[in-house]
């Protein structure tokens, strides 16, 4: 119980981190902010309902008033702007990325990881996005997923960084992703 | 930090915050109920009146609330000025920037503690179905200290490796941050067990 209350909070910290980070500049002047990344990431390392919860409590705290969410956005008001279904995807992206590596038996442990980004942090996370986006802006879908397609191969590329990220950390720190291996899920349980 | 909380007091902090939110909603309900640009306008050229008396300070705060919506208004603008719908464009605009002032509105004028509260209660029901609201009060905390943690860590690690190497890759950075925050969420859940866990 502790363990998971110190999990699920240093996570929601470390995407919020992440998105405080000055964004990189892809080329033709589309920013590209890390903190989806970091939403992936919970997904990938604490599961899908532990990964969910941080991204809910990032969310939380948020809606409270504190200025998390990338470019020191903070308050009600990023939810009802044009990225607020972004924003509120963002438990659900978890959610997708942690179920899919956990139910998904695949090898190497990094492809997996990229799989389940690519379906949470960006088909997920796209499908909530477009939908707030064309609901604000009064557009159809097809027209809000062309308002959002510039940022699309960057997303793509945060999934492929956490899959590297994933087949490292099952290198050097295994007890870190424990549905990668049964043996080290018997023994965490 | 930017805070979006309001830098001066006004008579709004006294209204109790879950009637507030209720307004919201009604409010931002109802602004999607009509495509009337008069309408719209009036309610954008209210809220700027009451901002204005409300005072330079308050004016401040909204406006660089507003700035993120600048290339989304620019953007809108474009789009509805090649399709030849200004009336239409100017309808989204107004609503958009309507809805992120009401909202920010409540923020700024709820304080944090009471906003926590309102948090509490409306999670309590949830606590049947077994929702944890009581470890909501350690893990809120948690989280916000744990912040400029990370972000000073990385600075360090990016000095570091900066000293070092003359490779730009910096999402490699990302694993020793990730270790690091892993050992700690071990640290912390160790001390709260050291202290009598989550329910002493």
């Amino acid at each position: 119980m502790e363990r998971n209350i110190a999990q699920i909070s240093l996570f929601a910290a470390l995407i919020a981190a992440l998105g405080l980070m000055p964004p990189l500049m892809m080329g033709f002047g589309v920013p590209i902010s890390a903190q989806s990344m970091g939403v992936m990431i919970a997904g990938t390392i604490l599961g899908a309902r532990k990964g969910a919860a941080a991204a809910a409590l990032l969310l939380l705290l948020v809606a409270i008033g504190l200025p998390m969410m990338s470019g020191g956005r903070g308050g009600l008001g990023v939810f009802v702007s044009p990225t607020g279904g972004f924003a509120l995807g963002f438990p659900f992206a978890a959610w997708v990325t942690g179920k899919v590596v956990e139910t998904l038996p695949l090898k190497p442990v990094g492809l997996a990881a990229a799989i389940g980004s690519v379906l949470g942090g960006v088909v997920t996370l796209y499908a909530f996005g477009i939908v707030g986006m064309s609901i604000v802006l009064d557009k159809t879908l097809a027209e809000a997923l062309a308002l959002s397609i510039v940022f699309l191969p960057g997303d793509f590329v945060k999934a492929g960084v956490v899959g590297v990220i994933a087949q490292s950390l099952a290198r050097v720190y295994p007890q870190a992703l424990p549905w990668c291996d049964s043996n080290t899920r018997i023994s965490r349980l | 930090m930017i805070s979006p909380f309001s830098p001066v007091e006004s008579r709004a902090h006294e209204w109790p915050a879950f009637s507030k939110l209720l307004a919201l909603c009604a409010l931002s309900t109802g602004l999607f109920f009509t495509d009337n640009v008069t309408v719209l306008f009036a309610a954008f050229a209210c809220t700027a009146l009451v901002y204005g008396i409300a005072g330079p300070a308050f004016l401040r705060t909204a406006l660089v609330t507003l700035r993120t919506l600048l290339p989304v208004v620019a953007l809108v603008t474009i789009w509805h000025g090649a399709t030849g719908d200004p009336r239409g464009g100017a309808v989204i605009i107004l609503r958009m920037i309507t809805l992120v002032v009401w909202a920010s509105a409540f923020t700024m004028t709820t304080r944090l503690g009471e906003m926590v509260e309102l948090v509490r209660s409306c999670a309590k029901p949830f606590e049947r179905i077994g929702f944890p609201v009581g470890s909501l009060g350690l893990a809120i905390p948690l989280t916000i200290r744990f912040i400029p943690v990370f972000i000073a860590r990385t600075r360090s690690m990016d000095e570091a490796w900066r000293a070092r190497s003359e490779s730009r890759r910096k999402w490699r950075l990302f694993l020793p941050l990730l270790l690091a925050a892993m050992d700690d969420a071990d640290d912390v859940a160790e001390a709260i067990r050291a202290r009598g866990g989550t329910n002493p």
